[in-house]
Protein backbone atom coordinates (compact mmCIF):
# COMPACT_ATOMS: atom_id res chain seq x y z
CA UNK A 1 0.00 0.00 0.00
CA UNK A 2 1.16 3.51 -1.01
CA UNK A 3 2.76 5.27 2.10
CA UNK A 4 0.52 8.10 2.13
CA UNK A 5 -2.69 6.42 2.75
CA UNK A 6 -1.34 4.35 5.70
CA UNK A 7 0.73 6.47 7.38
CA UNK A 8 -2.50 9.20 6.96
CA UNK A 9 -4.69 6.13 8.53
CA UNK A 10 -2.33 5.78 11.48
CA UNK A 11 -2.48 9.35 11.74
CA UNK A 12 -6.34 9.61 12.07
CA UNK A 13 -6.07 6.23 14.68
CA UNK A 14 -4.14 8.18 17.29
CA UNK A 15 -6.15 10.73 16.88
CA UNK A 16 -8.86 8.48 17.87
CA UNK A 17 -7.03 6.86 20.61
CA UNK A 18 -6.38 10.41 22.10
CA UNK A 19 -9.81 11.41 22.03
CA UNK A 20 -10.49 7.97 24.64
CA UNK A 21 -8.74 10.01 26.90
CA UNK A 22 -11.84 12.55 26.52
CA UNK A 23 -14.48 9.97 27.17
CA UNK A 24 -12.92 8.90 30.32
CA UNK A 25 -12.28 12.04 31.64
CA UNK A 26 -15.87 13.82 30.90
CA UNK A 27 -16.31 15.55 32.70
CA UNK A 28 -20.19 15.90 31.47
CA UNK A 29 -21.64 13.30 29.36
CA UNK A 30 -21.93 15.36 26.79
CA UNK A 31 -18.08 15.56 26.40
CA UNK A 32 -17.83 11.44 26.23
CA UNK A 33 -20.80 11.59 23.47
CA UNK A 34 -19.02 14.08 21.67
CA UNK A 35 -15.79 11.86 21.50
CA UNK A 36 -17.80 9.13 20.43
CA UNK A 37 -18.72 11.54 17.30
CA UNK A 38 -15.26 12.13 16.52
CA UNK A 39 -14.52 8.27 16.23
CA UNK A 40 -17.85 8.29 13.43
CA UNK A 41 -15.60 11.33 11.66
CA UNK A 42 -12.32 9.89 12.04
CA UNK A 43 -13.47 6.37 10.85
CA UNK A 44 -14.80 7.27 7.87
CA UNK A 45 -11.77 9.25 6.81
CA UNK A 46 -9.96 5.94 7.95
CA UNK A 47 -11.68 3.60 5.76
CA UNK A 48 -12.30 5.71 3.05
CA UNK A 49 -7.77 6.26 3.20
CA UNK A 50 -7.92 2.42 3.38
CA UNK A 51 -10.44 1.70 0.55
CA UNK A 52 -7.93 3.90 -1.45
CA UNK A 53 -4.76 2.07 -0.26
CA UNK A 54 -5.90 -1.29 -0.32
CA UNK A 55 -8.26 -0.91 -3.55
CA UNK A 56 -10.77 -2.57 -1.97
CA UNK A 57 -14.11 -0.73 -2.87
CA UNK A 58 -16.16 -2.58 -0.29
CA UNK A 59 -14.91 -0.36 2.66
CA UNK A 60 -16.65 2.97 0.82
CA UNK A 61 -19.74 1.05 1.58
CA UNK A 62 -19.24 0.61 5.11
CA UNK A 63 -17.98 4.23 5.16
CA UNK A 64 -21.31 4.76 3.72
CA UNK A 65 -23.26 3.20 6.99
CA UNK A 66 -20.84 4.69 9.63
CA UNK A 67 -21.71 8.38 7.70
CA UNK A 68 -25.26 7.27 7.50
CA UNK A 69 -25.84 6.02 11.12
CA UNK A 70 -23.34 8.70 12.39
CA UNK A 71 -26.31 10.69 13.66
CA UNK A 72 -28.61 8.05 15.51
CA UNK A 73 -26.37 8.23 19.16
CA UNK A 74 -26.09 11.71 19.29
CA UNK A 75 -29.98 12.30 18.93
CA UNK A 76 -30.55 9.24 20.98
CA UNK A 77 -28.79 11.14 23.92
CA UNK A 78 -29.77 14.86 22.70
CA UNK A 79 -33.20 13.84 23.03
CA UNK A 80 -33.61 10.66 25.62
CA UNK A 81 -30.44 10.62 27.54
CA UNK A 82 -30.46 14.14 28.39
CA UNK A 83 -33.32 15.65 26.63
CA UNK A 84 -36.90 16.89 28.91
CA UNK A 85 -36.57 16.58 32.33
CA UNK A 86 -34.34 17.76 34.84
CA UNK A 87 -32.12 15.36 36.93
CA UNK B 1 2.56 -4.31 4.33
CA UNK B 2 3.73 -1.20 4.52
CA UNK B 3 5.19 -0.51 8.29
CA UNK B 4 2.59 1.89 9.36
CA UNK B 5 -0.36 -0.20 8.70
CA UNK B 6 2.06 -2.69 10.97
CA UNK B 7 1.88 -0.02 13.47
CA UNK B 8 -1.57 0.62 13.05
CA UNK B 9 -2.49 -3.13 13.74
CA UNK B 10 -0.87 -3.57 16.92
CA UNK B 11 -2.43 0.22 17.92
CA UNK B 12 -5.88 -1.40 17.43
CA UNK B 13 -4.97 -4.50 18.83
CA UNK B 14 -3.64 -2.82 21.91
CA UNK B 15 -6.48 -0.40 22.12
CA UNK B 16 -9.55 -2.51 21.95
CA UNK B 17 -9.00 -4.83 24.95
CA UNK B 18 -7.81 -1.68 26.77
CA UNK B 19 -11.16 -0.01 25.92
CA UNK B 20 -13.27 -3.38 26.81
CA UNK B 21 -12.05 -3.49 30.18
CA UNK B 22 -12.26 -0.07 30.84
CA UNK B 23 -16.25 -0.51 29.76
CA UNK B 24 -16.43 -3.21 31.45
CA UNK B 25 -15.16 -1.56 35.05
CA UNK B 26 -16.30 1.92 34.12
CA UNK B 27 -18.69 2.59 37.62
CA UNK B 28 -20.74 5.43 35.43
CA UNK B 29 -23.39 3.48 33.61
CA UNK B 30 -23.47 6.21 30.92
CA UNK B 31 -19.61 6.37 30.17
CA UNK B 32 -19.75 2.15 30.28
CA UNK B 33 -22.31 3.22 27.24
CA UNK B 34 -20.40 5.94 25.53
CA UNK B 35 -17.18 3.52 25.37
CA UNK B 36 -19.33 0.83 24.22
CA UNK B 37 -20.55 2.65 20.82
CA UNK B 38 -16.56 3.49 20.43
CA UNK B 39 -15.59 0.06 20.83
CA UNK B 40 -18.13 -0.72 18.25
CA UNK B 41 -16.81 1.90 15.77
CA UNK B 42 -13.34 0.40 16.18
CA UNK B 43 -14.51 -3.13 16.21
CA UNK B 44 -15.51 -2.54 13.08
CA UNK B 45 -12.33 -1.22 11.75
CA UNK B 46 -10.63 -4.37 13.06
CA UNK B 47 -12.60 -6.53 11.23
CA UNK B 48 -11.69 -4.59 7.92
CA UNK B 49 -8.49 -5.07 8.95
CA UNK B 50 -9.41 -9.29 9.11
CA UNK B 51 -10.45 -8.79 5.69
CA UNK B 52 -14.18 -9.64 7.14
CA UNK B 53 -15.95 -6.54 5.34
CA UNK B 54 -19.64 -8.24 6.18
CA UNK B 55 -19.26 -8.55 9.74
CA UNK B 56 -17.23 -5.03 9.41
CA UNK B 57 -20.60 -3.75 7.72
CA UNK B 58 -22.54 -5.21 10.40
CA UNK B 59 -20.71 -4.30 13.59
CA UNK B 60 -20.79 -0.55 12.18
CA UNK B 61 -24.95 -1.27 11.51
CA UNK B 62 -25.72 -2.75 14.96
CA UNK B 63 -22.64 -2.38 17.34
CA UNK B 64 -22.25 0.99 16.71
CA UNK B 65 -25.35 2.99 15.46
CA UNK B 66 -28.12 0.88 16.94
CA UNK B 67 -27.33 -0.81 20.10
CA UNK B 68 -25.94 2.73 20.90
CA UNK B 69 -29.21 4.17 20.52
CA UNK B 70 -30.99 1.53 22.32
CA UNK B 71 -28.61 1.78 25.08
CA UNK B 72 -28.93 5.08 25.55
CA UNK B 73 -32.61 5.63 25.30
CA UNK B 74 -32.14 2.46 28.05
CA UNK B 75 -30.59 4.91 30.50
CA UNK B 76 -33.14 7.20 30.71
CA UNK B 77 -35.45 4.49 31.62
CA UNK B 78 -33.36 3.08 34.09
CA UNK B 79 -33.44 6.73 35.44
CA UNK B 80 -37.20 7.34 35.50
CA UNK B 81 -37.91 3.96 37.32
CA UNK B 82 -34.95 4.92 39.78
CA UNK B 83 -37.01 8.03 40.24
CA UNK B 84 -40.79 7.10 40.39
CA UNK B 85 -40.21 3.89 42.51
CA UNK B 86 -37.00 4.92 44.69
CA UNK B 87 -35.24 1.48 43.02
CA UNK B 88 -32.36 1.08 45.43
CA UNK B 89 -29.56 1.68 42.48
CA UNK B 90 -25.78 -1.07 43.03
CA UNK B 91 -23.98 1.84 43.76
CA UNK B 92 -26.73 3.33 46.79
CA UNK B 93 -26.73 -0.04 48.03
CA UNK B 94 -23.28 -0.51 48.48
CA UNK B 95 -22.88 3.09 49.68
CA UNK B 96 -25.71 2.22 52.47
CA UNK B 97 -23.87 -0.72 53.00
CA UNK B 98 -20.48 0.63 53.81
CA UNK B 99 -22.15 2.81 55.91
CA UNK B 100 -23.22 -0.07 58.24
CA UNK B 101 -21.25 -0.99 61.54
CA UNK B 102 -18.46 -4.01 60.30
CA UNK B 103 -20.86 -6.98 61.60
CA UNK B 104 -23.85 -6.13 59.64
CA UNK B 105 -22.00 -6.13 56.14
CA UNK B 106 -22.62 -9.10 54.11
CA UNK B 107 -20.25 -11.94 55.02
CA UNK B 108 -21.11 -14.00 52.03
CA UNK B 109 -17.99 -13.08 50.45
CA UNK B 110 -15.45 -16.13 50.23
CA UNK B 111 -18.23 -18.62 49.83
CA UNK B 112 -19.50 -16.51 46.65
CA UNK B 113 -15.83 -16.57 45.67
CA UNK B 114 -15.31 -20.03 45.95
CA UNK B 115 -18.65 -21.15 44.21
CA UNK B 116 -18.02 -18.85 41.30
CA UNK B 117 -14.90 -20.12 40.91
CA UNK B 118 -16.42 -23.52 41.14
CA UNK B 119 -19.22 -22.61 38.08
CA UNK B 120 -16.41 -21.23 36.18
CA UNK B 121 -14.63 -24.17 36.36
CA UNK B 122 -17.16 -26.65 35.44
CA UNK B 123 -17.42 -24.21 32.46
CA UNK B 124 -13.77 -24.40 31.49
CA UNK B 125 -14.43 -28.66 31.93
CA UNK B 126 -17.49 -28.57 29.74
CA UNK B 127 -16.20 -26.31 27.13
CA UNK B 128 -12.96 -28.23 26.68
CA UNK B 129 -14.76 -31.32 26.83
CA UNK B 130 -16.85 -30.02 23.85
CA UNK B 131 -13.77 -28.90 22.03
CA UNK B 132 -12.15 -32.42 22.62
CA UNK B 133 -14.99 -34.30 21.12
CA UNK B 134 -15.73 -32.25 17.66
CA UNK B 135 -14.44 -33.39 15.13
CA UNK B 136 -11.56 -31.61 12.96
CA UNK B 137 -12.79 -30.99 9.57
CA UNK B 138 -10.09 -32.79 7.54
CA UNK B 139 -9.24 -29.90 5.08
CA UNK B 140 -9.80 -25.98 5.26
CA UNK B 141 -13.39 -24.74 4.61
CA UNK B 142 -12.70 -22.02 2.06
CA UNK B 143 -11.06 -24.23 -0.62
CA UNK B 144 -14.45 -26.54 -0.52
CA UNK B 145 -16.49 -23.22 -0.44
CA UNK B 146 -14.45 -21.91 -3.44
CA UNK B 147 -14.92 -25.14 -5.78
CA UNK B 148 -18.82 -24.71 -5.07
CA UNK B 149 -19.48 -21.41 -5.99
CA UNK B 150 -20.42 -22.19 -9.11
CA UNK B 151 -23.60 -23.37 -8.15
CA UNK B 152 -24.77 -21.33 -5.31
CA UNK B 153 -26.59 -18.85 -7.38
CA UNK B 154 -24.74 -16.32 -6.15
CA UNK B 155 -21.03 -14.49 -6.52
CA UNK B 156 -20.42 -13.42 -2.98
CA UNK B 157 -18.42 -16.85 -0.70
CA UNK B 158 -20.09 -15.39 2.19
CA UNK B 159 -23.56 -14.94 0.90
CA UNK B 160 -23.26 -18.56 -0.48
CA UNK B 161 -22.46 -20.15 2.68
CA UNK B 162 -25.12 -17.80 4.79
CA UNK B 163 -28.24 -18.18 2.15
CA UNK B 164 -27.67 -21.58 0.37
CA UNK B 165 -24.43 -24.02 1.82
CA UNK B 166 -25.56 -23.13 5.32
CA UNK B 167 -29.19 -21.73 4.53
CA UNK B 168 -30.55 -23.89 7.42
CA UNK B 169 -28.51 -22.01 10.07
CA UNK B 170 -29.68 -18.82 8.83
CA UNK B 171 -33.27 -20.20 8.81
CA UNK B 172 -32.76 -20.61 12.52
CA UNK B 173 -31.43 -18.01 13.23
CA UNK B 174 -34.06 -15.69 11.56
CA UNK B 175 -36.37 -18.14 13.96
CA UNK B 176 -34.37 -16.79 17.23
CA UNK B 177 -34.62 -13.10 15.94
CA UNK B 178 -38.53 -13.39 15.54
CA UNK B 179 -38.56 -15.61 18.77
CA UNK B 180 -37.26 -12.34 20.40
CA UNK B 181 -39.77 -9.74 18.87
CA UNK B 182 -42.57 -12.50 20.27
CA UNK B 183 -40.93 -12.44 23.27
CA UNK B 184 -40.47 -8.58 23.77
CA UNK B 185 -44.32 -8.31 22.51
CA UNK B 186 -45.50 -10.63 25.25
CA UNK B 187 -43.70 -9.11 27.97
CA UNK B 188 -44.86 -5.25 27.40
CA UNK B 189 -46.62 -2.40 25.48
CA UNK B 190 -44.96 0.24 24.16
CA UNK B 191 -44.52 2.46 26.96
CA UNK B 192 -46.40 5.52 26.03
CA UNK B 193 -43.55 7.84 26.25
CA UNK B 194 -44.41 11.12 28.08
CA UNK B 195 -44.40 13.25 24.74
CA UNK B 196 -41.30 14.99 24.56
CA UNK B 197 -40.62 18.39 23.02
CA UNK B 198 -41.90 18.22 19.52
CA UNK B 199 -38.66 17.83 17.29
CA UNK B 200 -37.66 21.32 15.90
CA UNK B 201 -36.47 22.03 12.60
CA UNK B 202 -32.90 20.86 12.65
CA UNK B 203 -34.29 17.59 13.95
CA UNK B 204 -37.12 17.29 11.33
CA UNK B 205 -35.25 18.19 8.35
CA UNK B 206 -32.08 15.39 9.68
CA UNK B 207 -35.35 12.94 9.69
CA UNK B 208 -36.52 14.06 6.30
CA UNK B 209 -33.09 13.86 5.39
CA UNK B 210 -32.04 10.46 6.38
CA UNK B 211 -34.80 7.82 6.59
CA UNK B 212 -35.35 7.38 2.42
CA UNK B 213 -31.43 7.38 2.15
CA UNK B 214 -31.08 4.65 4.99
CA UNK B 215 -34.59 2.68 2.83
CA UNK B 216 -32.48 3.00 -0.25
CA UNK B 217 -29.04 2.05 1.47
CA UNK B 218 -30.75 -0.89 3.12
CA UNK B 219 -31.87 -2.00 -0.46
CA UNK B 220 -28.73 -1.43 -1.83
CA UNK B 221 -26.93 -3.11 0.90
CA UNK B 222 -29.37 -6.71 0.15
CA UNK B 223 -29.07 -6.38 -3.71
CA UNK B 224 -25.15 -5.62 -3.61
CA UNK B 225 -24.83 -8.76 -1.34
CA UNK B 226 -25.36 -11.34 -3.87
CA UNK B 227 -21.49 -10.39 -5.23
CA UNK B 228 -19.69 -8.33 -2.61
CA UNK B 229 -20.14 -7.54 1.19
CA UNK B 230 -23.51 -6.68 2.51
CA UNK B 231 -26.92 -8.81 2.75
CA UNK B 232 -29.74 -9.21 4.69
CA UNK B 233 -28.47 -8.71 8.08
CA UNK B 234 -26.69 -5.47 7.09
CA UNK B 235 -29.55 -3.95 5.06
CA UNK B 236 -32.22 -5.31 7.88
CA UNK B 237 -29.93 -3.34 10.38
CA UNK B 238 -29.92 0.35 8.47
CA UNK B 239 -33.46 -0.24 7.59
CA UNK B 240 -34.22 -0.76 11.73
CA UNK B 241 -31.91 2.44 12.22
CA UNK B 242 -34.06 4.51 9.55
CA UNK B 243 -37.42 2.95 12.19
CA UNK B 244 -35.56 4.04 15.31
CA UNK B 245 -34.66 7.14 14.12
CA UNK B 246 -38.41 8.10 13.26
CA UNK B 247 -38.84 6.58 16.69
CA UNK B 248 -36.61 9.06 18.35
CA UNK B 249 -38.15 12.29 16.96
CA UNK B 250 -41.77 10.82 17.56
CA UNK B 251 -42.91 11.44 14.28
CA UNK B 252 -46.76 10.94 14.57
CA UNK B 253 -46.57 8.25 11.62
CA UNK B 254 -44.95 5.64 12.98
CA UNK B 255 -47.69 5.67 15.88
CA UNK B 256 -50.22 5.25 13.13
CA UNK B 257 -49.07 2.20 11.45
CA UNK B 258 -51.81 -0.44 12.52
CA UNK B 259 -50.41 -3.13 13.69
CA UNK B 260 -51.79 -5.70 12.06
CA UNK B 261 -49.05 -4.13 9.01
CA UNK B 262 -46.23 -4.41 12.05
CA UNK B 263 -47.28 -7.98 12.71
CA UNK B 264 -47.34 -8.99 8.72
CA UNK B 265 -44.01 -7.19 8.59
CA UNK B 266 -42.70 -9.01 11.34
CA UNK B 267 -44.03 -12.63 10.24
CA UNK B 268 -42.77 -11.72 6.44
CA UNK B 269 -39.05 -13.13 6.34
CA UNK B 270 -39.69 -15.91 8.55
CA UNK B 271 -42.77 -17.17 6.91
CA UNK B 272 -41.44 -16.84 3.04
CA UNK B 273 -37.90 -18.66 3.84
CA UNK B 274 -39.87 -21.36 5.79
CA UNK B 275 -42.16 -21.50 2.68
CA UNK B 276 -39.48 -21.57 0.60
CA UNK B 277 -37.69 -24.69 2.07
CA UNK B 278 -40.77 -26.24 2.03
CA UNK B 279 -40.93 -25.23 -1.69
CA UNK B 280 -37.59 -27.20 -2.21
CA UNK B 281 -38.63 -29.98 -1.34
CA UNK B 282 -41.89 -30.09 -3.01
CA UNK B 283 -39.97 -29.54 -6.14
CA UNK B 284 -37.86 -32.82 -5.21
CA UNK B 285 -35.07 -31.34 -3.79
CA UNK B 286 -33.52 -31.18 0.06
CA UNK B 287 -34.79 -28.47 2.43
CA UNK B 288 -33.31 -25.26 0.68
CA UNK B 289 -31.62 -27.22 -2.60
CA UNK B 290 -32.80 -24.69 -4.21
CA UNK B 291 -33.38 -25.15 -8.29
CA UNK B 292 -29.94 -24.64 -10.13
CA UNK B 293 -30.97 -22.30 -12.44
CA UNK B 294 -32.67 -19.93 -10.10
CA UNK B 295 -31.00 -20.60 -7.18
CA UNK B 296 -29.72 -16.71 -7.31
CA UNK B 297 -33.32 -15.48 -8.04
CA UNK B 298 -34.41 -17.71 -4.68
CA UNK B 299 -31.98 -15.77 -2.63
CA UNK B 300 -31.93 -12.37 -3.84
CA UNK B 301 -36.06 -12.66 -2.84
CA UNK B 302 -35.39 -14.78 0.89
CA UNK B 303 -33.01 -12.13 1.16
CA UNK B 304 -35.25 -8.73 0.66
CA UNK B 305 -38.17 -10.24 2.46
CA UNK B 306 -35.74 -11.26 5.66
CA UNK B 307 -34.22 -8.08 5.60
CA UNK B 308 -37.85 -6.25 5.59
CA UNK B 309 -38.47 -8.17 8.63
CA UNK B 310 -34.93 -7.99 10.26
CA UNK B 311 -35.65 -4.09 10.20
CA UNK B 312 -38.92 -4.41 11.60
CA UNK B 313 -38.09 -6.53 14.47
CA UNK B 314 -34.97 -4.75 15.50
CA UNK B 315 -36.80 -1.32 15.51
CA UNK B 316 -39.86 -3.44 17.24
CA UNK B 317 -36.86 -4.78 19.83
CA UNK B 318 -35.94 -0.71 20.04
CA UNK B 319 -39.77 -0.01 21.01
CA UNK B 320 -39.98 -2.52 23.56
CA UNK B 321 -43.10 -4.02 23.36
CA UNK B 322 -46.28 -4.33 21.20
CA UNK B 323 -47.92 -2.10 19.25
CA UNK B 324 -51.24 -0.86 21.30
CA UNK B 325 -54.65 -2.13 19.70
CA UNK B 326 -56.54 -0.12 17.41
CA UNK B 327 -59.04 1.62 19.81
CA UNK B 328 -56.43 2.46 22.56
CA UNK B 329 -53.98 3.44 19.58
CA UNK B 330 -56.55 6.61 18.92
CA UNK B 331 -56.03 7.78 22.05
CA UNK B 332 -52.87 8.04 21.37
CA UNK B 333 -52.96 9.65 18.09
CA UNK B 334 -55.01 12.51 19.43
CA UNK B 335 -53.38 13.12 22.79
CA UNK B 336 -49.84 13.68 21.05
CA UNK B 337 -52.04 15.56 17.98
CA UNK B 338 -52.91 18.07 20.98
CA UNK B 339 -49.35 18.24 22.88
CA UNK B 340 -48.52 19.16 19.17
CA UNK B 341 -50.52 22.28 19.29
CA UNK B 342 -49.68 22.70 22.57
CA UNK B 343 -45.84 22.78 22.48
CA UNK B 344 -46.15 24.75 18.90
CA UNK B 345 -43.69 22.68 16.11
CA UNK B 346 -40.32 24.27 16.25
CA UNK B 347 -39.97 25.25 19.65
CA UNK C 1 -2.89 12.42 -14.71
CA UNK C 2 -0.07 12.54 -12.97
CA UNK C 3 -0.79 16.09 -11.27
CA UNK C 4 -4.10 15.29 -10.37
CA UNK C 5 -2.87 12.48 -8.50
CA UNK C 6 0.05 15.07 -6.58
CA UNK C 7 -3.01 17.50 -6.13
CA UNK C 8 -4.68 14.91 -4.46
CA UNK C 9 -1.83 13.53 -2.24
CA UNK C 10 -1.38 17.69 -1.21
CA UNK C 11 -5.19 17.61 -0.25
CA UNK C 12 -4.91 14.52 2.21
CA UNK C 13 -1.91 15.59 3.66
CA UNK C 14 -3.51 19.40 4.08
CA UNK C 15 -6.85 17.66 5.90
CA UNK C 16 -4.55 15.17 8.32
CA UNK C 17 -3.42 18.45 10.53
CA UNK C 18 -8.04 19.04 10.63
CA UNK C 19 -7.92 16.14 12.64
CA UNK C 20 -5.78 16.43 14.20
CA UNK C 21 -6.07 19.86 15.80
CA UNK C 22 -9.88 18.50 16.11
CA UNK C 23 -8.65 15.89 18.87
CA UNK C 24 -6.43 18.63 20.09
CA UNK C 25 -9.39 20.50 20.59
CA UNK C 26 -11.44 18.22 22.19
CA UNK C 27 -8.57 17.35 25.03
CA UNK C 28 -7.75 20.73 25.38
CA UNK C 29 -10.68 23.40 24.95
CA UNK C 30 -12.06 24.47 28.29
CA UNK C 31 -15.88 23.95 27.73
CA UNK C 32 -18.65 21.80 26.38
CA UNK C 33 -20.04 24.43 24.08
CA UNK C 34 -15.96 25.29 22.53
CA UNK C 35 -15.11 21.53 22.37
CA UNK C 36 -18.31 21.29 19.93
CA UNK C 37 -16.67 24.17 17.97
CA UNK C 38 -13.67 22.48 17.38
CA UNK C 39 -14.90 19.03 16.51
CA UNK C 40 -17.72 19.57 14.02
CA UNK C 41 -15.70 22.23 12.60
CA UNK C 42 -12.18 21.47 11.96
CA UNK C 43 -13.40 17.42 11.29
CA UNK C 44 -15.10 18.17 8.77
CA UNK C 45 -12.73 20.31 6.85
CA UNK C 46 -10.34 17.87 7.61
CA UNK C 47 -12.90 15.09 5.90
CA UNK C 48 -13.45 17.37 3.01
CA UNK C 49 -9.89 17.15 2.15
CA UNK C 50 -9.07 13.72 2.33
CA UNK C 51 -12.90 13.13 0.52
CA UNK C 52 -11.29 16.14 -2.16
CA UNK C 53 -7.78 14.39 -2.55
CA UNK C 54 -9.18 11.16 -3.25
CA UNK C 55 -11.88 11.94 -5.44
CA UNK C 56 -8.98 13.64 -7.62
CA UNK C 57 -7.43 10.50 -7.42
CA UNK C 58 -10.47 8.64 -8.01
CA UNK C 59 -10.41 6.91 -11.44
CA UNK C 60 -14.31 6.15 -11.95
CA UNK C 61 -16.45 8.81 -11.76
CA UNK C 62 -19.41 6.51 -9.39
CA UNK C 63 -16.04 6.45 -7.07
CA UNK C 64 -16.08 10.44 -6.84
CA UNK C 65 -20.09 10.51 -6.56
CA UNK C 66 -20.14 8.25 -3.24
CA UNK C 67 -16.86 9.68 -1.81
CA UNK C 68 -19.20 13.10 -2.23
CA UNK C 69 -22.10 11.17 -0.91
CA UNK C 70 -20.65 10.65 1.97
CA UNK C 71 -18.96 14.09 2.82
CA UNK C 72 -22.27 15.22 2.91
CA UNK C 73 -23.88 12.84 5.08
CA UNK C 74 -21.36 13.50 7.42
CA UNK C 75 -21.53 17.15 7.39
CA UNK C 76 -25.66 17.33 7.62
CA UNK C 77 -24.96 14.20 10.64
CA UNK C 78 -22.46 16.24 12.93
CA UNK C 79 -24.13 19.38 12.23
CA UNK C 80 -27.24 18.20 13.53
CA UNK C 81 -25.92 16.10 16.42
CA UNK C 82 -23.95 19.31 17.35
CA UNK C 83 -26.79 21.54 17.29
CA UNK C 84 -28.90 18.72 19.06
CA UNK C 85 -26.21 18.24 21.75
CA UNK C 86 -25.62 22.18 22.13
CA UNK C 87 -29.17 22.62 22.86
CA UNK C 88 -29.53 20.00 25.42
CA UNK C 89 -26.33 21.63 27.45
CA UNK C 90 -27.91 24.71 27.54
CA UNK C 91 -31.47 23.25 28.70
CA UNK C 92 -28.89 21.28 31.45
CA UNK C 93 -28.12 24.93 32.39
CA UNK C 94 -24.60 24.61 31.33
CA UNK C 95 -22.82 28.16 31.59
CA UNK C 96 -20.25 29.11 28.87
CA UNK C 97 -17.21 29.29 29.62
CA UNK C 98 -15.97 32.87 29.80
CA UNK C 99 -12.48 34.40 30.14
CA UNK C 100 -12.85 36.14 33.35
Amino acid sequence: MNWLYSTAALCLLSAIVAGLLRILRGPTAADSMLAAQLFGTCGVAILLLLSKGLDWLVLQDIALVFALLAALAAVAFALRTWGGTER
Amino acid sequence: MTDAMGIFDIMLALVLPWLGWRLLASPNLFRAVVLFISLGLLMSLAWVRLHAPDVALAEAAIGAGLTGALFLSALRRLERLRDSERRLDYAEKREEEQNLPPEKRRKSKPVAYVLALFLLSVFLLLLGGALLKTPVAPGRLGPAVAGQMGQSGVQSRVTAVLLNFRGYDTLLEVMVLFLAALGVWSLTRVRQTPQEKVPGPVLATLVRLLVPLMITVAGYLVWIGSSRAGGAFQGGAVLAAAGVLLLLANVTVVRQIPSTLLRWALVLGPLLFLLSAVACMSIGGNLLEYPRQSAGSWILLIESATAVSIGVTLAALYAGGRPHEPAAREAIVDKSADTKVKNGEGA
Amino acid sequence: MAFLHNLGTICILIGIPFFVSGTIGLLRFPDIYTRLHALTKADNVGLGFVVLGLALQAEQWNTVARLLLIWLLVLVASSASCHLVARAALRKKIQPWSRS
